[in-house]
C-alpha cells in the first residue's frame, strides 16, 4: 500500500522521465553505434567496440562535402531570413498599415501547411520556369520557410518592448537611425537571435523540402537518406554526436556565464 | 488576476503617435522584400500547382490545361487508402504525443525546481543531431532480435497488437506501430514546448487555493490545471498532427509498402513516376482536407487566436 501511494505521489516525475528517456534514446544509440565496427553495409547491428569512424570521420566520400554545403545554405539561408522576417516583424509592431490581416495570414499559411505541399508546389513553380534545380533553389525554399519563424520570434520579443524606451531617446534628441541602432536593435536583440538560432537549426536539418528542389545536389540530409537506402556509414553517427555534444557544451557554457554575470550583478 | 513574480503593471502607454509624413512608407518598404519573397516562393507556386493538377499530357509532348477536374476523383479513388492512413497515423501519434508530454511538460513547469533548465536542454538538444539519423536509429531500437522486441513477444503485447492489425507476425518493424512510434518520437518536442508555455503561465497559487478549498489532485487537475492549459494543447496538436499527416520520411524508413501515408505518394509520384497532374491533385486534397479540420478543430476548441 505504501508503495502504491508513492507511486501516485510521484506519477508525474516518473511518466516525464520515462518520456524524457523516449526522446533521449536514440541519441544514446546514435552515440554507442558511433564507435560500432560493423559487418555489412549497414550500421544497425552491434558488433565491436572500434574508433575507426572517430579518427577518419571524412572517410566516406562525399560525406563532409555535404556536411559543408548544408552548413553553407543554412548560413545563407539564416541571414536572409533573419534580415526579412525582423524587417517585417518591426513593421507589423510598430506601424499601421492597410491589409495587415492579409499580410498575417501571408505570414501564417507556410506554418500551417505541411512540408511536402510547399515542397512539391515549389518544385511544380520551378519546372514551369525551367529553373535548374541546385544550390539556388534549395536556398530559395529555405530562405522561404524559415523567414515565418523568424517574424514570430521577433515580434514576440517586439511586442513586449516599451515604446516610452524609444519615445524617451527621441526626447533627449537621438534621431531616428540613432534610436534604432542604440535603443531598438539591442533591446530586440535577444528576438533576433532566437529567430535566427531557429531558422540556423531548421534549414540545416530540412529533408523534406530539399528531397523535392535539389535536383542532384546533396546536403547533409540528403546525404543520410540515401545512405539508408545504400547503406549507412558508421561516420555519420559520429558526426551526428558530434552535433549533439557541441550543442549541448555551447548551452552549458552559456548557461554557466550568464550565472556567473548575475552573480556578479547580485 | 495579478501574479506575485510578475512586477505589477505600469501605466499605460500613451498610444497617440505624433504623425509624421516621413514615416508613412516606411511600414511597406519593411514589409515589402520579406513579402515578395513570400509571394513569389509560397503563394506563386500554389497557383501553379493548381494549374498543374488540371492538365493533362505526358512528359514528352508537354502538358497543356484542359481543365481536367477528373484526375482529382481518379487521384482520391485510387489512393484514399493511403489518404486515411495519414489521418490515423498522424492522429495516433498526436493522442500519444499528449499522453507522453503532457507529464513531462508538467513535471518542468512545476516539479522539476533546479532541475528545470537541465531537462529544457535534454528535450530540445536532440534537435541538434540530424531527424533522419535519429529516426534510423529506431531500426536498431526495434530491431527483429533486439531487447525491446523480445520483451514485448515474452509479455504477450505483440499478440495483442497484431490481432488489432498494428503489427505483423512477432516484428514491430516494418509494421505501423514501427510508424507511430517514429512520428510520435519525431514530433514529440513540438507537443512538449507549447505544453510547457501554457502550463507555465498558470499561477502556483491557484492549486494551493484548490487544495484549500478540499479538491483532490486529480480533481484540481481536472478542474483547474488542464482547462487552463488548453492553449498549450491545441497548439501542440495541431503542432504534431499537421506536420506528421504529410510525413514521409518515418513510413519510408521505417515501414513497408503496407504503410505509405499519402506522402509517399506525392512523392514517389513527384520525383519517381513524374506524373505531375496526379502529384499536384494529391498535394492539393492533403492542404485542403488539412486546412478543414484544422479550422473545426480550432473552431470546436475555442481558441481563435493562436498566432
Amino acid at each position: 500500500m505504501a508503495f502504491v501511494n508513492w507511486l501516485k505521489r510521484h506519477f508525474v516525475v516518473i511518466a516525464g522521465l520515462f518520456t524524457l528517456g523516449y526522446l533521449l534514446l536514440p541519441n544514446v544509440i546514435v552515440t554507442i553505434f558511433s564507435f560500432n565496427d560493423p559487418k555489412g553495409r549497414f550500421n544497425y547491428e552491434w558488433q565491436k567496440f572500434s574508433t575507426d569512424a572517430w579518427t577518419d570521420p571524412c572517410g566516406v566520400s562525399g560525406l563532409c562535402d555535404s556536411l559543408t554545403l548544408s552548413l553553407q545554405i543554412a548560413l545563407w539561408a539564416t541571414l536572409a531570413a533573419t534580415l526579412l522576417g525582423a524587417m517585417i516583424a518591426f513593421a507589423l509592431v510598430r506601424y499601421r498599415f492597410r491589409a495587415r490581416g492579409a499580410v498575417n495570414s501571408l505570414i501564417f499559411l507556410p506554418m500551417a501547411m505541411p512540408e511536402v505541399v510547399m515542397a512539391a508546389s515549389l518544385l511544380t513553380l520551378f519546372l514551369n520556369m525551367g529553373i535548374q534545380l541546385g544550390f539556388w533553389t534549395i536556398l530559395i525554399a529555405h530562405i522561404m520557410f524559415c523567414l515565418s519563424f523568424v517574424v514570430i520570434a521577433v515580434k514576440a520579443r517586439v511586442m513586449s518592448m516599451d515604446p516610452r524606451l524609444e519615445q524617451a531617446a527621441q526626447d533627449l534628441y537621438a534621431g531616428p537611425v540613432q534610436t534604432f541602432l542604440r535603443v531598438t536593435l539591442p533591446i530586440a536583440a535577444p528576438g533576433i537571435a532566437a529567430g535566427a538560432l531557429l531558422a540556423f537549426a531548421l534549414s540545416f536539418d530540412d529533408f523534406i523540402i530539399t528531397n523535392f528542389n535539389a535536383g542532384s545536389t546533396v546536403t547533409f540530409p540528403m546525404f543520410v537518406w540515401g545512405s539508408a537506402q545504400r547503406g549507412t556509414p558508421v561516420q555519420i553517427n559520429v558526426i551526428g554526436t558530434a552535433m549533439f555534444v557541441i550543442a549541448v557544451l555551447l548551452v552549458l557554457v552559456s548557461m554557466l556565464i550568464s550565472n556567473r554575470r548575475n552573480k556578479q550583478k547580485a | 488576476m495579478a501574479t506575485v513574480t510578475e512586477a505589477p503593471p505600469l501605466a499605460p502607454a500613451p498610444e497617440k503617435k505624433p504623425p509624421r509624413k516621413r514615416g508613412r512608407w516606411t511600414p511597406y518598404l519593411l514589409l515589402l522584400p520579406g513579402l515578395a519573397w513570400l509571394f513569389v516562393f509560397f503563394a506563386l507556386p500554389m497557383v501553379y500547382q493548381a494549374s498543374t493538377s488540371i492538365q493533362t499530357g505526358s512528359l514528352e509532348q508537354g502538358y497543356e490545361v484542359t481543365w481536367h477536374f477528373s484526375t482529382y476523383w481518379d487521384a482520391l479513388t485510387e489512393y484514399y487508402p493511403q489518404f486515411l492512413r495519414s489521418v490515423l497515423y498522424a492522429g495516433s501519434a498526436t493522442v500519444l504525443c499528449l499522453l507522453l508530454g503532457y507529464p513531462l511538460a508538467y513535471l518542468i513547469a512545476f516539479r522539476a525546481g533546479r532541475w528545470r533548465n537541465l531537462i529544457m536542454i535534454l528535450v530540445i538538444a536532440p534537435f541538434f543531431t540530424s531527424f533522419l539519423i535519429r529516426t534510423l536509429a529506431w531500426k536498431t531500437i526495434l530491431a527483429d532480435n533486439g531487447p525491446v522486441v523480445e520483451a514485448l513477444n515474452t509479455l504477450h503485447v505483440l499478440d495483442v497488437t497484431s490481432w488489432l492489425g498494428m503489427t505483423v507476425g512477432d516484428r514491430v518493424l516494418a509494421t505501423p506501430l514501427a510508424v507511430v512510434c517514429g512520428l510520435t518520437y519525431n514530433f514529440l518536442p513540438f507537443m512538449i514546448l507549447p505544453l510547457y508555455t501554457s502550463l507555465e503561465r498558470i499561477d502556483p497559487r491557484l492549486h494551493e487555493a484548490a487544495n484549500d478549498l478540499y479538491a483532490k489532485p486529480s480533481t484540481t487537475f481536472r478542474k483547474v490545471t488542464f482547462p487552463l492549459s488548453m492553449p498549450g494543447v491545441v497548439s501542440g496538436t495541431l503542432l504534431t498532427f499537421i506536420p506528421a499527416a504529410g510525413d514521409y520520411v518515418n513510413a519510408d524508413l521505417l515501414g513497408s509498402t503496407d504503410t505509405r501515408m499519402i506522402g509517399n505518394v506525392i512523392q514517389s509520384q513527384f520525383l519517381r513516376i513524374l506524373d505531375y497532374p496526379t502529384a499536384a491533385a494529391l498535394s492539393f486534397i492533403l492542404m485542403f482536407a488539412i486546412l478543414i479540420m484544422v479550422t473545426l478543430y480550432i473552431r470546436k476548441s475555442g481558441t481563435e487566436d493562436l498566432v
